[in-house]
């Protein structure tokens, strides 16, 4: 198939950016997004042209590194799907796709579709963590976890930081992020210790790296490929109510 | 104090306003429906009002404090909100948000202006003084004619209109409000999520349309 | 020369505790006087550097991702192995030993194998401890299963994502280490070149590849944990960065490339489906576990909807070959098995590299409800890529490389034969001998970076002066001078054909010649090709961009002229080993039936390669292995 891509070129991080309209022709629908811009990619570099830079390394769903926002949406159409693991068939023959980075304040754009993240890794140092030492832990089955408790923190565990939460949500809020996190270690007998300095450091976080607030739109839980539900937000908002409460020891 | 700084903290307040604030568009919405009952009923009811002195003003205060956390958090976090994302999509595209959610402020601010009015024309009854209850004349059981007042500003197309707009943001803030505290204050489950937003939806369209069949029927005359 | 690996004498089950009882000490108020660089943030990396920050030292850490938390340990799906026998099933730190002493097909070190064994109880105490999230019974107890073959449950998983969460436990703490400024952490940078001063690892080079700055560091040691260089395959399971890079770096400053021929051709991967592909998915082995595979008896069935063909026109080749394996034998076996079926013409699906993995019968048996409870996440990962249900007709699979065990030599101490290079997890050659076990890679990594180099680091850093050579020293001018030159150099050739085709030229060709079955002949012809694919490469490859700048082509093209120069001791030492062990698989040495022929009597030994310049071949330096606890024998599968 042959498409046309709007394709967002940025030199550097002080530069101004502006959409680029490239051919991409012969398509194959077995081909992966990613492995269609590599085929865009030589054809410029033969060409002399630099190559449309992005990012991307496990192209199987698991590493968050790659982050585009195609048609509007980040990851693409394919709801649940990272874009290294979208593929053609998904799109027909004279398609118009637009290619664009994560936009948000916290994700400056670093060259074309790469942007930095490293203020996600910042919320998590802030706290995202059980403060236990290597070595001289308990054994693993000391504390009995039920079966429903452990799905549920995996469930939140599955979190890739890929950053499409923050990318689609029109606040440019990391909630559904820091969330999945907190929910996890809250729910967790070994995350409940530092629960309370937990939320209030991490949400901390969220303000000092420039992210918006949650004003509950879900955009978030709809764009993540990895299908984080909203709900661990309303968690994170208990924890944090909870740090409001008394504790048993008064303080 | 981390509530009034945090990112969570001041979503709680607004949340916890915003309830205190629907709790007072019921009782008020209650209220003003006894327009229907004709003058004994809204008459009664703004007497008794009056008749509980002091009480009023304090009851005036803290829809003051209401409003004005509920304004100061509302419009800081849509401010710090835009900061965050300086730039847009040249293909924009939501999914599952709302229009209600995505204009929440403006709506707010709309209502804000609207109360403003409200207060002006029912309260301190400036705005069309020669139907004010204070100018007009007593009803028959002695007390001030807001019956009156009311009925002659709603024959008023253009105040009608105010109303409605008025009335149709307040559907709209209240269409996304509704359901959203739930989930601020941490009582949405996930199973429930659904069901809690869609009943969040239809409470705000049941105010609406009680709201507006106010000054839409005194207009149409079909309750006179 | 004859190495010494310096495993402890005496018993092996008392040689790990022996070894941290006899050990000096570091005093904990000069920890902070050294500093310590870690490259990798994996599970070796990421272990090590928050470990070593959490003792005290300066660490810093680098990996070439946006941040550590991506570093390909995040795309292990199966499990994680320890010797805990909560099923009490007869599993032991000895059993656990003994497995992978034979799994590994009698080409590891007996001490190091025991000490991995013995630890393996502490990793998932302490990933429990960081809240990592692993799979658990109604009773709240943790969950094992058995796993690639093995005949106890000892396999502890989080769903389909058990590398995933174990990082995620690393990489939380490196981040309360990050947060305590016991560790800096610098992510999007490329280590390009190790420093040696006077014999002896005291720094690093890396490109900063937001900017394309050089940077020099110096360090009091130098860890490795960079990972696997299967993508010298080109297609691979391993993440698109992953590279030999710093590994070959080392080698090429006079570390030991041991055993580089070893790698693991993983059998459950999804074909190739077109020419423009850039990687290969794996799909959990334990799909294994109810799936059939088979190829059409006849090439002229081959075309045909699988389901119109019979079962008695079909081969179920494992269960045939390996009655009492079946399905489940061991990954070299079943890789291997698969490559002969297609050899023979009888494979499935575009380009008919693909054989049958059919859970037709087991829907039969327990229904497609439990069969989408067991692997629904596979089964749809299967479905986006191919277009193809999994449930209505068979999965076609393939074998794809996977990984590598060989790496950089090492001794007992994790330390290469420079003084104060260490090297941990994938990167070394230590533990798997000639094939790794399912579930052991990850334990190796959080092995050796949470419970290993701590203790053996302490040694050499009591042994030196902290702090004696900084980045002002010529060495580290002469290595940014070298790479700043052949980043020119790259840029400069302006020639036709872009890395990812040369990439290709040299993936293909190795995979035909050095993948799955080698042979003398082919051997000989790799040897041959790969220098002509590197005079091409340096005289034909076109790089657009500048070096000071984010340039990912010039990225690709430093990892390319790596590849191209590590292929060659590859194919030499699998050229030099006379023998099949394991992943090794040398046509000319296997029974008549076609099972691999293992020559104790000349290849019990680790084959250490110092390199000697591009082109030129390399030496040989054997450490010789000796079975103590385990008795050698023929690995059997039937
Ligand atoms: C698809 C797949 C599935 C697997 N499943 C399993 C399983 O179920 N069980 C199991 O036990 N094992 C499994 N393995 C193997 C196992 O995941 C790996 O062997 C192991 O995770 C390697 O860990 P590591 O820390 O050594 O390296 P990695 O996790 O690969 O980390 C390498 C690190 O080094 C950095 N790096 C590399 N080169 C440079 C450089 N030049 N400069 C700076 N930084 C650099 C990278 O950024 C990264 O941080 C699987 C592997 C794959 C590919
Ligand atoms: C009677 C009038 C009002 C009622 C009943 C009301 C009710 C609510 C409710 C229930 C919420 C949801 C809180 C949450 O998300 O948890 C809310 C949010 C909000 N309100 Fe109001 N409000 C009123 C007036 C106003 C006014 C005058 C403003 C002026 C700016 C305003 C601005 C906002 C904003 C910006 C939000 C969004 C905050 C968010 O979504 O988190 N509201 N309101
Ligand atoms: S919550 Fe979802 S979208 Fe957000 S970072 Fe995690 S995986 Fe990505
Ligand atoms: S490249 Fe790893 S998730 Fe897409």
């Amino acid at each position: 198939m042959d498409l046309t891509l709007h394709v967002w070129r940025q030199k550097g991080p002080q530069d101004k950016g502006k959409l680029e309209t490239y051919p991409a022709k012969g398509i194959s629908s077995d081909m992966s997004f990613l492995e269609m811009l590599d085929e865009v990619n030589d054809g410029l570099i033969k060409s002399g042209q630099e190559p449309i830079a992005f990012d991307h390394d496990c192209r199987e769903g698991i590493c968050g590194m790659c982050s585009q926002v195609i048609n509007g949406r980040p990851h693409g159409k394919q709801e649940g799907t990272t874009v290294c693991q979208l593929h053609m068939r998904q799109y027909n023959d004279g398609d118009e796709i637009f290619i664009e980075p994560w936009r948000a304040k916290a994700f400056p754009v670093q060259k074309d579709l790469i942007v930095d993240r490293t203020s996600l890794d910042v919320i998590m140092q802030a706290g995202g963590y059980v403060s236990c030492h290597t070595g001289g832990v308990d054994d693993a089955n000391a504390l009995l976890i039920p079966k429903p408790t452990a799905d549920y923190a995996m469930d939140a565990a599955e979190c890739i930081g890929c950053g499409a939460c923050i990318a689609a949500c029109p606040n440019s809020s990391a909630m559904l992020f820091t969330s999945a996190k907190v929910a996890q270690l809250a729910a967790l007998p070994q995350g409940k210790p530092e629960a309370r300095k937990r939320v209030l450091a991490m949400t901390q976080a969220i303000l000092d790296e420039g992210f918006g607030n949650c004003t509950n739109h879900y955009e978030c839980e709809a764009a993540c490929p990895k299908g984080i539900s909203v709900k661990f937000i309303a968690k994170l908002n208990r924890e944090y109510l909870k740090t409001m409460m008394p504790t048993s020891t008064g303080a | 104090m981390n509530l009034f700084k945090s990112t969570v903290g001041r979503k709680i307040l607004m949340a916890v306003t915003g309830l205190c604030l629907v709790g007072f568009i019921s009782v008020h919405l209650i209220g003003n429906l006894s327009v229907f009952a004709g003058p004994d009923g809204i008459n009664a009811y703004a007497e008794h009002l009056h008749a509980l002195g002091p009480l009023v003003w304090v009851f005036r205060l803290i829809m003051l404090g209401l409003f004005a956390v509920h304004i100061t958090f509302g419009v800081q976090l849509y401010l710090e909100n835009r900061a965050a994302t300086p730039d847009s999509y040249a293909v924009q595209k939501s999914l599952v948000t709302t229009f209600s959610a995505k204009t929440m402020v403006f709506t707010g601010l709309i209502i804000l202006a609207f109360l403003l009015y409200h207060l002006l024309h029912f309260t301190v009854q400036i705005t069309n003084p020669d139907i004010s209850a204070h100018n007009l004349a007593l009803d028959a059981a002695n007390r001030l004619d807001v019956f009156t007042m009311v009925t002659k500003s709603f024959h008023n197309a253009f105040i009608v209109l105010v109303y409605i707009v008025a009335m149709v943001a307040l559907t709209l803030h209240i269409f996304h409000g509704i359901s959203s505290w739930v989930q601020t204050l941490g009582w949405s489950t996930g199973t429930s999520q659904d069901k809690v937003t869609a009943i969040g939806k239809l409470v705000a369209i049941a105010y609406g349309l009680a709201y507006i069949a106010i000054p839409l029927l005194l207009l149409a005359r079909i309750v006179k | 020369m004859i190495l010494d690996g310096k495993a402890p004498t005496g018993p092996v089950e008392q040689s790990w505790d022996n070894y941290r009882f006899d050990q000096k000490l570091v005093n904990p108020s000069n920890k902070r006087k050294y500093k310590i660089l870690v490259v990798g943030s994996g599970l070796a990396g990421g272990a090590g550097a928050a470990s070593l920050g959490e003792l005290g030292y300066n660490v810093d850490c680098f990996c070439y991702q946006d941040s550590p938390r991506r570093a390909h340990s995040i795309g292990a799906q199966g499990g994680i192995n320890a010797a805990k026998n909560y099923p009490s099933d007869g599993d032991s730190v000895y059993r656990l030993f003994y497995d992978t002493v034979k799994g590994g097909d009698f080409r590891s070190r007996e001490a190091d194998v025991w000490r991995l064994a013995q630890v393996s109880n502490n990793i998932i105490d302490q990933c429990v401890a960081q809240g990592v999230p692993f799979a658990r019974d109604y009773a709240g107890y943790l969950d094992n299963r058995s796993f690639g073959g093995a005949q106890v449950s000892r396999t502890f998983y989080a769903r389909g994502q058990t590398g995933q969460q174990l990082l995620l436990g690393a990489y939380s703490a490196l981040s309360r280490q990050i947060k305590n400024k016991t560790v800096t952490m610098h992510p999007r940078t490329e280590m390009l070149d190790l420093v040696v001063v006077d014999g002896v690892a005291k720094g690093i080079t890396v490109r900063n590849l937001m900017t394309g700055e050089i940077e020099s560091h110096w360090g009091d040691a130098v860890i490795l944990a960079t990972g696997g260089y299967v993508n010298v395959f080109y297609l691979s399971t391993n993440a698109m960065g992953s590279s030999v890079t710093a590994i070959w770096k080392a080698a090429k400053k006079g570390a030991y490339m041991a055993n580089p021929c070893y790698t693991q051709i993983h059998p459950t991967c999804i074909p190739v489906h077109g020419d423009a592909q850039s990687k290969l998915t794996l799909m959990s082995e334990s799909l294994r576990n109810d799936g059939r595979i088979w190829v059409p008896k006849n090439a002229a069935d081959c075309e045909k909807h699988p389901s119109e063909i019979p079962d008695d026109a079909r081969d179920y080749y494992l269960e045939r070959k390996y009655p009492s394996f079946g399905n489940l034998a061991p990954r070299d076996i079943s890789s291997r098995s698969a490559k002969e079926a297609c050899d023979a013409d009888l494979g499935v699906g575009p380009g008919k590299r693909g054989v049958y993995l059919d859970f037709k019968d087991a829907i039969d048996r327990v229904s497609e409800n439990t069969i989408a409870e067991r692997y629904g996440n596979l089964f749809d990962m299967y479905e986006k890529i191919t277009d193809e249900n999994g449930y209505e007709r068979p999965m076609r699979i393939y074998p794809a490389p996977h990984y590598n065990m060989g790496g950089l030599w090492v001794d007992y101490e994790c330390q290469s034969n420079i003084p104060g290079l260490f090297v941990l997890g994938e990167a070394n050659f230590s533990v798997h001998g000639a094939n790794r076990l399912g579930a052991s890679a990850l334990m190796q990594g959080l092995a050796d970076g949470y419970f290993v180099i701590p203790y053996t680091i302490a040694p050499y850093l009591a042994s030196i002066t902290p702090g004696a050579v900084k980045e002002d020293h010529s060495e580290f001018k002469k290595s940014v001078e070298d790479i700043e030159a052949q980043n020119n150099k790259l840029l400069s050739i302006n020639g036709k054909k872009t890395v990812s085709e040369l990439h290709k030229e040299l993936g293909t060709m190795m995979w035909e010649n050095v993948g799955m079955a080698r042979s003398d002949a082919s051997l000989k012809d790799a040897l041959k090709r790969i220098p002509e694919i590197r005079d091409e490469f340096w005289n034909n490859v076109k790089v657009t961009g500048e070096s000071k700048d984010l340039n990912q082509q010039l990225e690709n093209a430093g990892r390319l002229a790596d590849f191209l120069e590590f292929a060659e001791v590859m194919a030499e030492d699998a050229l030099n080993r006379e023998e099949s062990c394991g992943g090794h698989f040398r046509t000319e040495h296997q029974t008549d039936d076609g099972e691999a022929m293992r020559d104790d009597e000349n290849f019990s030994y680790v084959a250490a390669w110092e390199f000697k310049g591009v082109g030129v071949k390399p030496e040989l330096h054997k450490e010789p292995l000796k079975f103590e606890r385990v008795k050698l024998a023929v690995r059997s599968y039937k």
